[in-house]
């Protein structure tokens, strides 16, 4: 059975204070809800994660205590993705027609402080201060700087094409241009990376509403189908936030096997996808990610930044609604968005910042500790 | 705190009477010379560090403790610009925190093990460069003990690849 996403809402990233992390999951609910015409007590199940903001099957008080199956999912940074993968399972598996997958989250300011011994880590490590995603990004995207010739300018490059994108995305956090000598110059924080190279964590809400695709124009007239969905943990030999060691052999993270795996699925490559929305953390990241899953070789990057390849009206247009560096990341709905986001443009609705030739396939990348990935491809 | 202070390492000499490691088997303790310990697996012959009850790289659970080298070179590196929030317990306030260091030190044959670094100057860090093990007193506990750490420190003079 092949699965349609047919409705979709999102609440404004960034800081809402007059409303909750969960408020704001409702109200990407409805939204979603909405959008497909449907109501919740349509519903037949309900995936939902958010890391900081209360239960998301709490939501059930808001929206109606329908006794509808909602599972909670936490799976770091991939919580969004981990959740549309298991509302994509349950459709396709036949036991379900139509459901709900939630996202969000609400962040106190600065960076995350995880707790070592919930990752199975002794105390020392949060104690000495090894316990930092910002680290683990900074020292990942030096080594890779290193082997392949990036500078820092590329980095600057995709911190700058961010923002210019948020700019034109009215529920994106940050929808202010920065330049690139001004993101350069930006305080550092964790060398090479400096501020305006890091996205922080925020707040938001995404819904999805999902069904059967031989159903799909029951809701819609613009369905968009998941070709795949596919989510990898790390195998030994990794390099991965919250490591205190690493093996001595070197292979590619979850991301590569993630990305294998969806477009095995899909029976597509790289080559044909239209637009991309890869997990930015930091500009480093987006870096590697573009080789990880396969749209560029290792060192390719430098000149299709410098390029513009990237940008909306580039060759692959990534993070086309400003990723996480425009949008703040509240994890429990960041990869929600990048799925929201490829839907928009894929319906053709991205106003000022839709990418041109009316795209049909679209990829959405996810990366989360302590060492998973979650990707998808959807369809038009 | 800067880490690159001499007093603040293994060599320089503490009350190793009071002192007690930070994590308890992460390396051995009380020695004149200690060394990072890992779990060598006896079936794949990897090594894991911080040692543990089995093998990730083939879910073996036939382990022993080893000590890992002293020695090894830098694989990548940052440094840490602003103080953690808790957990990171260093004693340390925003008014006297010294950035630090981090990087991942490859010691051969065992594993690539990240520590802090005592160099917090990145223009003075270089991929390849040769590293050891120092350990020094992290923190002062309210009853006066010291909790010893470990960090890595560019080895300069004989043994070193430096000037090659």
């Amino acid at each position: 059975m092949d699965v349609a996403i047919v409705g979709i809402g999102i609440h404004p990233f960034g800081r809402t204070p007059e409303r909750s992390g969960m408020q704001q999951g409702a109200y990407a609910a409805r939204a979603a809800l909405k959008d497909a015409g449907v109501d919740f007590k349509d519903m037949q199940f309900a995936y939902g994660g958010s890391h900081s903001a209360g239960s998301a099957g709490s939501l059930v008080n808001e929206l109606g205590l329908t006794g509808l199956p909602f599972t909670n999912v936490a799976n770091g940074c991939a919580t969004g993705g981990s959740s549309l993968m298991s509302a994509y399972n349950a459709i396709k598996s036949g036991e379900f027609d139509i459901g709900l997958v939630v996202g969000f989250d609400k962040h106190e300011r600065g960076a995350f402080n995880a707790d070592p011994k919930s990752l199975g880590i002794g105390a020392w490590y949060g104690e000495t201060g090894l316990m930092l995603t910002t680290q683990f990004f900074a020292m990942k995207i030096t080594k890779y700087m290193h082997d392949f010739g990036i500078t820092s300018r590329a980095l600057a490059k995709v911190a700058e094409k961010a923002f210019e994108n948020g700019a034109k995305n009215p529920h994106a956090w940050r929808q202010t241009p920065i330049g690139e000598e001004e993101i350069l110059s930006s305080m550092m924080v964790n060398d090479p990376l400096t501020k305006f190279m890091f996205c922080s964590p925020s707040e938001g809400g995404v819904a999805l509403v999902v069904c059967r695709a031989d159903r799909a124009r029951q809701y819609t007239d613009k369905p968009v189908l998941i070709r795949g969905a596919a989510l990898r943990s790390r195998r030994y030999g990794s390099f991965e936030v919250f490591a205190p060691s690493q093996a001595l052999e070197h292979i590619g993270g979850p991301t590569v096997d993630a990305s294998r795996s969806v477009f095995e699925m899909a029976g597509v490559g790289p080559g044909d996808i239209d637009v991309a929305q890869l997990q930015d953390t930091e500009s480093g990241a987006e870096i590697m990610h573009m080789a990880e899953n396969g749209f560029c070789e290792d060192g390719e990057q430098e000149h299709m930044l410098l390029n513009g390849e990237t940008r909306i009206d580039g060759r692959l247009p990534v993070n086309t609604d400003g990723g996480c560096l425009a949008n703040g990341e509240p994890i429990g709905a960041s990869g929600l968005r990048q799925i929201h986001e490829n839907v928009v443009q894929l319906r053709g609705e991205g106003g000022a910042r839709q990418v041109l030739g009316d795209p049909k396939l679209a990829y959405s990348h996810v990366y989360g500790a302590p060492g998973i990935s979650a990707v998808t491809i959807l369809q038009r | 705190m800067s880490l690159d202070a001499p007093a603040t390492v293994y060599d320089s000499g503490f009350d190793t009477g009071t002192a007690r490691p930070i994590g308890d088997g992460l390396f051995t303790w009380p020695s004149d010379n200690p060394a990072l310990l890992c779990s060598r697996c006896q079936d794949c012959g990897r090594a894991t560090f911080p040692a543990q009850d089995s093998c990730p790289a083939c879910c073996s659970t036939n382990v022993k403790l080893e000590e890992l080298p002293r020695r090894g070179t830098l694989w990548t590196y940052t440094v840490q610009r602003f103080m953690p929030k808790t957990p990171y317990n260093s004693g340390e306030t925003q008014e006297t925190f010294q950035p630090y260091g981090v990087g991942y030190v490859e010691l051969p044959g065992g594993v690539r093990a990240e520590g802090r670094l005592t160099e917090n100057d990145p223009s003075k860090l270089e991929i390849g460069m040769d590293m050891e093990v120092v350990f020094y007193p992290f923190r002062r506990e309210e009853d006066g003990s010291e909790l010893i750490s470990f960090a890595f420190r560019p080895v300069t003079g004989p043994g070193s690849t430096e000037g090659r």
